[in-house]
């Protein structure tokens, strides 16, 4: 069946042979393609330029401090939940150069900038890291102020997300509201479905642009038992949720117990390494770097990701605002789970889990402030 | 071909990048104390006229070295001259302390919240200033000065570490020869021929001439004058409301995006660096954050 175009929330299915297809489709408008691949025994993001980059027959095994690649046999896609890496790879670069400036004599002059703004594709975006990009665009597009590379590199993107159908250890999407099903914000969606005869994906249109590219990929019609068998799918990944956390009065509770002892605990635990904010998807800090060439006539702004974990994170003349690692992990806790609200109107947490798996230590935040919530309670019953 | 996401985020104007400084010239330099000095800066594009409220703040870039977030010390009134104080502490202040007349400096601002000079109208006003915490307060001075018919009793308690450490010596005296200005100089220590007063500007509080209750105060210095600043005033009879302080933080982007000034849930450059004291005095209580 081909159409030159599908409605929004249309949904189709495509069998897995005819998913090379729908790359063909976005190549042929000039995206580059970046999604899911296998490198040194994690599943990362890169620019994939087959099916075969894909992490097929490969899932990941996941617990606080602990991840694991396992082949499974089965040929599936996605059947893995959130790498190392996050999307603002892409859109809030690790590394990227502000401007450069030429001295002349006593002037200085910024160069223009004359490379033009990349066509991104973003194959594989889970539900969790879809929330995050939504919440990363409020803080870079939102303010009085706009983040010209983040627009720059926001501006031609196609998403098509994947929903969840297994969780991992770390996942508690269901409690921040994220997941596991993507509902907004993509071009397409899909979810995969392995069963005895069959190896398809149910796509649901998320955009007119996503309904074209859908156009340029054999589809069907979805039946009701393939919508039902997607729902159930689903489902599963509800129930295996690894994780869960109670977010009723949060912002309160991390405000009102800035003193609380768990904070030292943690503190004794907590490496300083900054690991967590690195594979946050929404960690936003950044320092600026300064260069020059070696005449000293060229010189060139830098920025790259800062982490609230360093002493220079908080430093003005005369020492660091946050010298103890009690004070950095209570800022980064209290960041991402109470002001966030108060300065962008969402937690700034969408329960991907990256910062309980990655962590070094095992430091799961479900866990401490759970703790902290229950000594409270307790603490008022008496 | 518009994404779902495109028209969700209605993308900015690309060409106006926030990052990108303007271009200002060195007019004069000149040296405040041993470490600290002052720069006049004009538009080098001879646009002319820098516009800014008494209170806020410029990212300065030095070629090369790097940016650091300097308060505006001039005149509100006069608007062809950009003046900074800057007291050399880091390698980006240090390196601007080597500026000469015609050297250029990059200028992003002005930022941040202003010291509420409207509110303050038809009330005493109560400058209460610290070391280099004398620079942002100064355009509040000017502005006062010249609208001197708009506001009751004017103050100006300002404490250093030795007289040596005092900013701006010829206007304070200037200043103090006005009957329409009270201000009372304080030293932390000193030798020789200082004959003023030696002692914490907080003590300066109870002998200045204003009406608590109809007044408004505005204090910036280091942190600990401020925190007893602020007690003082309060056991004076003032509300947490007639106080005002501004904060510092370390910035690197000044437009909230870098995330370094965060107090809590604020972002002391945009959402400050002058705040009413009430929003803060939760804040206060806690420590390191």
């Amino acid at each position: 069946m081909t159409k030159s175009s599908f409605q929004i929330g249309e949904l189709l299915i495509v069998e897995l042979e005819h998913f090379q297809q729908l790359l063909d489709a976005l190549w042929n408008r000039d995206f580059a393609v970046y999604g899911p691949t296998v490198k040194d025994m994690a599943i990362v993001h890169d620019e994939v330029k087959a099916v075969y980059d894909f992490p097929i027959g490969w899932t990941d095994e996941q617990e606080a401090a602990h991840y694991q690649l396992k082949k499974t046999g089965n040929g599936a896609l996605f059947n893995y939940v959130v790498g190392p890496h996050t999307w603002k790879k892409y859109l809030f670069p690790p590394k990227v150069s502000l401007w450069e400036a030429k001295k002349e004599g006593a002037l200085f002059e910024i160069l223009p900038d004359k490379s033009s703004p990349p066509k991104m594709a973003f194959i594989g975006i889970r539900a969790c890291d879809l929330s995050a990009i939504m919440i990363q665009d409020n803080i870079f597009t939102k303010g009085d102020y706009k983040d010209s590379i983040y627009l720059r590199n926001r501006k031609n993107n196609f998403i098509l997300a994947v929903n969840c159908t297994k969780s991992g250890g770390g996942c508690f999407c269901i409690s921040m509201g994220t997941g596991p099903k993507a509902t907004k914000g993509f071009d397409l969606a899909l979810t995969e479905i392995i069963d005895d005869k069959r190896h398809y994906f149910l796509f649901e249109v998320g955009s007119e642009l996503g309904g074209e590219i859908l156009s340029q990929v054999t589809t069907q019609a979805a039946g009701e038992t393939e919508k039902q068998t997607v729902e159930k799918a689903i489902n599963q990944a509800k129930n295996q949720m690894g994780r869960a956390l109670d977010t009723r009065g949060i912002k309160e509770l991390l405000y009102d117990n800035s003193e609380h002892p768990r904070w030292d605990d943690v503190a004794s635990r907590c490496l300083t390494c900054g690991n967590c904010t690195m594979v946050c998807p929404t960690c936003f800090c950044s320092n600026i770097e300064d260069y020059t060439d070696l005449t000293g006539k060229l010189a060139n702004r830098q920025r790259r990701w800062d982490s609230c974990f360093t002493l220079e994170h908080s430093y003005i003349h005369g020492g660091s605002v946050r010298s103890s690692v009690k004070a950095r992990y209570r800022q980064w806790l209290t960041h991402k789970f109470a002001s966030w609200i108060d300065q962008f109107g969402t937690s700034g947490c969408v329960g991907c889990g990256r910062c309980i798996t990655w962590c070094p230590s095992g430091i799961d935040v479900t866990e401490e402030i759970k703790e902290i919530r229950r000594s409270v309670k307790v603490s008022t019953a008496v | 071909m518009a994404t779902v996401l495109e028209r969700q985020i209605k993308m900015g104007d690309d060409n106006q990048n926030p990052m990108h400084p303007k271009l200002f010239k060195v007019m004069k330099v000149r040296k405040e104390t041993h470490d600290t000095f002052s720069l006049n800066l004009e538009a080098s594009d001879g646009s002319g006229g820098f516009h800014f409220q008494p209170g806020q703040f410029n990212m300065l870039y030095l070629f090369g070295v790097g940016e650091a977030p300097i308060s505006i010390s001039g005149d509100p009134g006069v608007k062809k001259t950009l003046t900074h104080t800057i007291r050399a502490v880091g390698a980006v202040t240090k390196g601007m302390m080597k500026l000469k007349k015609g050297d250029s400096l990059g200028v992003r601002g002005p930022y941040g919240t202003t010291w509420p000079t409207k509110e303050a109208e038809g009330k005493d006003v109560v400058i209460i200033a610290g070391g280099i915490g004398l620079a942002p307060l100064r355009p509040v001075i000017y502005h006062l000065l010249s609208n001197r018919e708009k506001f009751g009793k004017t103050v100006l308690l300002y404490g250093a570490r030795t007289p040596d450490d005092l900013l701006y010596v010829q206007e304070l005296e200037q200043w103090r020869s006005r009957f329409d200005f009270e201000v009372l100089v304080t030293v932390d220590r000193a030798l020789g021929k200082w004959q003023g007063n030696i002692e914490v500007v907080t003590r300066l509080i109870p002998k200045a001439t204003y009406d608590p209750a109809n007044s408004i105060a505005m204090v910036c210095g280091p942190s600990i004058m401020m925190r007893f600043t602020v007690l003082e005033l309060m056991k004076q009879g003032l509300t947490q409301n007639q106080i005002y302080i501004s904060e510092e933080r370390n910035m690197k982007c000044g437009i909230g995006h870098c995330g370094h000034c965060q107090i809590e849930h604020i972002f002391v450059c945009k959402d400050g660096p002058v705040f009413r004291y009430d929003a803060m005095v939760e804040l206060f209580k806690k420590r390191d954050i």
